[in-house]
């Protein structure tokens, strides 16, 4: 099969996951004219990365992975082990310039172009030692002794007369992970904003390596901890296909559940945060005691309030009695009475209103040249999400029996994320109680032995955006390397542009309505 | 919105488990009062959690925990407090960041290292990224373990640092 009239053949990946095709393109440039034809078609670089593939093939290989209307399509380019460089994508799909640097950074291939500067590499580990190519494998474990030197970084400059730089972090006030930002102002006014990032990253990647696949699950559960369902279902469902398994439908229907719960728990939290950055101490205390009832639920019917380590290859670890399915139903509808209430004290909160309306905002056009996917991009007006029906895409089992309604919002401000999160709590209520009452009767787990040499990508809608992992086994059936991507990848440099034109003390707000993982993509 | 106030009452529970943990807490708090001379403040500092153990030190100022009630506060710089709330593990690119929030915190400081991460570098080990456990970088007084902690063992690990102090 082939796609865009580019001369790459493509496989539909088998399994019952979301539809991935795979192909191989031949040279760079046939990398590169895919991803024009990608872009003009109205796709989107889901991911990136790189694996060191010497041992096998002697080469080294870079995967892009692309959203388009019918699913996802996977172009892996293999690279020379003397001269491993691709072509520069970031002008055709900005995104990229990150995801690009990072597997410098991590697999010692570089773009020809574009930005070189380091991502992930901060100074702990030496330019020209790479913790994901295998030689570097007897370093990488307990303390590989590297000096660690935090190297300085070279932020964009910014002229402009009475234009001046505020640095912020890398810790920060308040309860939320390390980043550092660099605001240039004029007065109170944001002319620009640079993120720098990489300080949650704890070597992810490297430590799926030579792991089973049990190992795997844990390890993929705390990639981004308040995401941890969407990337325990996006690696089973990965590692399903790579093993040719099919979770049995209640396993997928109890997915389902956890997937949804976590969505709902999360949206509280942030609609809280929300009315709490904008004074509104009320919403947040009710929001925060709504969440609070959904975790202890969570802990009672699942053993944990995150539902960690539920999600495993082959279905899920434990299944829920009626008793339990009930419960949740008559949770749902307890707190859709809340919520319900709650929304129209947002709505007609003058103070509230104010703060939010235009504050933040970003448009569609934006959203697409970003490739942002999630909330932030059903914000602006785009209808994606990987659990619903559109022009030329059946989703995957559960979500294609459940008919589910995507939110949007057309004004892409802090108003319309927040109203996306509304929305979408209301959704997923309505969704937790169709699965509840129509759990189909089956087992809720299969084996699914290990297929070495199997390879695979899943894809799940976690609460944020689009979340992927893509894995691939070694001739033992162990994993060889796993590539988890979080969409916050795509909406950091959202934010960027969001917070320009508005004033400093309207970040934290802004920020909070974008509430983007830092683990996630720092790996 | 006021009858909303009205009906769902003020929902601050004694902290769970047991009502004598709360008056051991209201107790304490008042002892903190008394050497302190004023509240309990901490620095909350993530140098590489996966984000999950935040999710559980958030649920403390939710109003059923509302630590906040108890004069115990959460503040922006760690010059202005008495406790480190370390998350880890420490990863190599958080290394300096958190030595420099410790030296900035004046003594007597408290440290509680937060999560199987904090504690032991849990999942994520040591590595050429992670310097591991929180104590690999600075001293420790306490330790909360648990993937992520409840709120509940994270206070009672805060009370067992005051204790000690
Ligand atoms: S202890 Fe668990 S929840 Fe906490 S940072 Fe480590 S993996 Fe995440």
């Amino acid at each position: 099969m082939r796609f865009f009239g580019e001369p790459i053949e493509f496989e539909k990946q088998a399994g019952i996951g979301g539809p991935v095709w795979l192909g191989r393109a031949e040279s760079g440039e046939a990398l590169q004219a895919f991803a024009v034809a990608a872009h003009r078609a109205d796709g989107r670089l889901a991911a990136l990365w790189g694996s060191d593939e010497r041992r096998r093939s002697g080469c080294f290989r870079v995967h892009c992975v692309f959203g388009f209307m019918a699913g996802h399509i996977r172009v892996s380019l293999d690279l020379p082990a003397e001269h491993p460089v691709y072509p520069d994508l970031s002008g055709i799909f900005p995104a990229a310039s990150r995801m690009q640097r990072a597997t410098r950074d991590l697999v010692g291939i570089a773009t020809a172009g574009g930005d070189q500067r380091p991502w992930l590499r901060h100074g702990a580990w030496p330019a020209d030692w790479y913790p994901l190519r295998h030689d570097a494998a007897q370093l990488a474990n307990a303390g590989a002794g590297f000096p660690n030197a935090p190297s300085d970084y070279d932020f964009v400059p910014v002229g402009g007369e009475g234009a001046h730089e505020i640095p912020v972090g890398p810790i920060h006030a308040g309860i939320i992970e390390p980043g550092h930002f660099r605001f240039s102002v004029i007065g109170e006014r944001v002319l620009r904003l640079e993120q720098r990032l990489g300080y949650q990253h704890k070597g992810v990647e490297k430590l799926f390596v030579g792991r089973n696949l049990a190992e795997g699950a844990r390890l993929a559960g705390r990639v981004s901890g308040d995401s941890t369902c969407a990337y325990a279902w996006a690696y089973a469902s990965a590692v399903e296909a790579a093993c040719g398994a099919s979770p049995p439908p209640r396993a997928l229907g109890l997915r389902a559940l956890m997937l949804e719960r976590e969505r709902v728990a999360n949206h509280l939290g942030d609609l809280g945060a929300l009315g709490n950055d904008a004074a509104l101490a009320f919403g947040f205390s009710q929001f925060m005691r709504l969440k609070e009832d959904w975790l202890r639920l969570n802990a009672k019917l699942f053993g944990q309030r995150f539902m960690m380590d539920r999600i495993v290859p082959g279905g899920t670890t434990l299944d829920l009695e009626a008793p339990a399915l009930r419960a949740i139903v008559e949770q749902c509808e307890a707190v859709g009475r809340e919520v319900k209430a709650l929304g129209k004290i947002y709505d007609e909160h003058a103070g509230l209103q104010d703060r939010f309306l235009t504050t933040g905002a970003i448009d569609a056009d934006l959203a697409r040249e970003l490739s942002l996917t999630g909330v932030a991009a059903r914000a602006t007006g785009l209808i994606l999400d990987a659990r619903a029906h559109r022009q030329g895409y059946t989703p995957p089992p559960p979500w294609a029996m459940l008919g589910v309604r995507p939110a949007t919002d057309e004004r892409g401000d802090v108003a319309a994320r927040a109203a996306v999160r509304f929305a979408e709590i209301v959704e997923s209520l309505r969704l937790l109680r169709e699965l509840a009452v129509g759990l189909p009767d089956s087992e809720v787990c299969v084996e699914a032995p290990p297929q070495p040499g199997g390879d695979g990508l899943g894809v799940i809608e976690g609460w944020r955006g689009e979340v992927l992992v893509g894995v691939a086994l070694d001739g033992e059936g162990r994993l060889a390397r796993v590539h988890p991507h979080d969409p916050s990848w795509q909406a950091w440099p959202a934010l960027e542009h969001a917070v320009m034109r508005d004033i400093v003390p309207d970040f934290p707000l802004i920020n909070k309505s974008f509430n983007l993982s830092y683990s996630g993509a720092d790996l | 919105m006021l009858r909303r106030i009205l009906r769902t009452g003020i929902v601050s529970e004694p902290p769970p488990e047991a009502g004598a943990e709360a008056r051991e807490v209201a107790r304490l708090n008042r002892e903190i009062l008394r050497i302190l001379g004023r509240a309990l403040t901490i620095r909350q500092v993530d140098a590489g959690s996966c984000n999950g153990c935040e999710l559980e030190i958030h649920a403390l100022n939710n109003p059923y925990t509302n630590l906040e009630g108890y004069g115990i506060k959460f503040v922006a710089s760690p010059r202005h407090a008495d406790m480190l709330l370390v998350t880890g593990p420490v990863t190599k690119n958080m290394e300096h960041a958190l030595k420099v929030a410790y030296d900035c915190t004046p003594d007597p400081k408290l440290v509680v290292a937060v999560g199987d991460c904090g504690c032991t570098g849990g999942v994520f080990g040591e590595s050429y990224a992670s310097c591991g456990a929180v104590e690999n970088v600075i001293p420790v007084d306490v330790r909360v373990p648990g993937c992520p902690p409840t709120p509940v063992a994270l206070l009672a690990g805060i009370l067992a640092a005051v204790r000690r102090d």
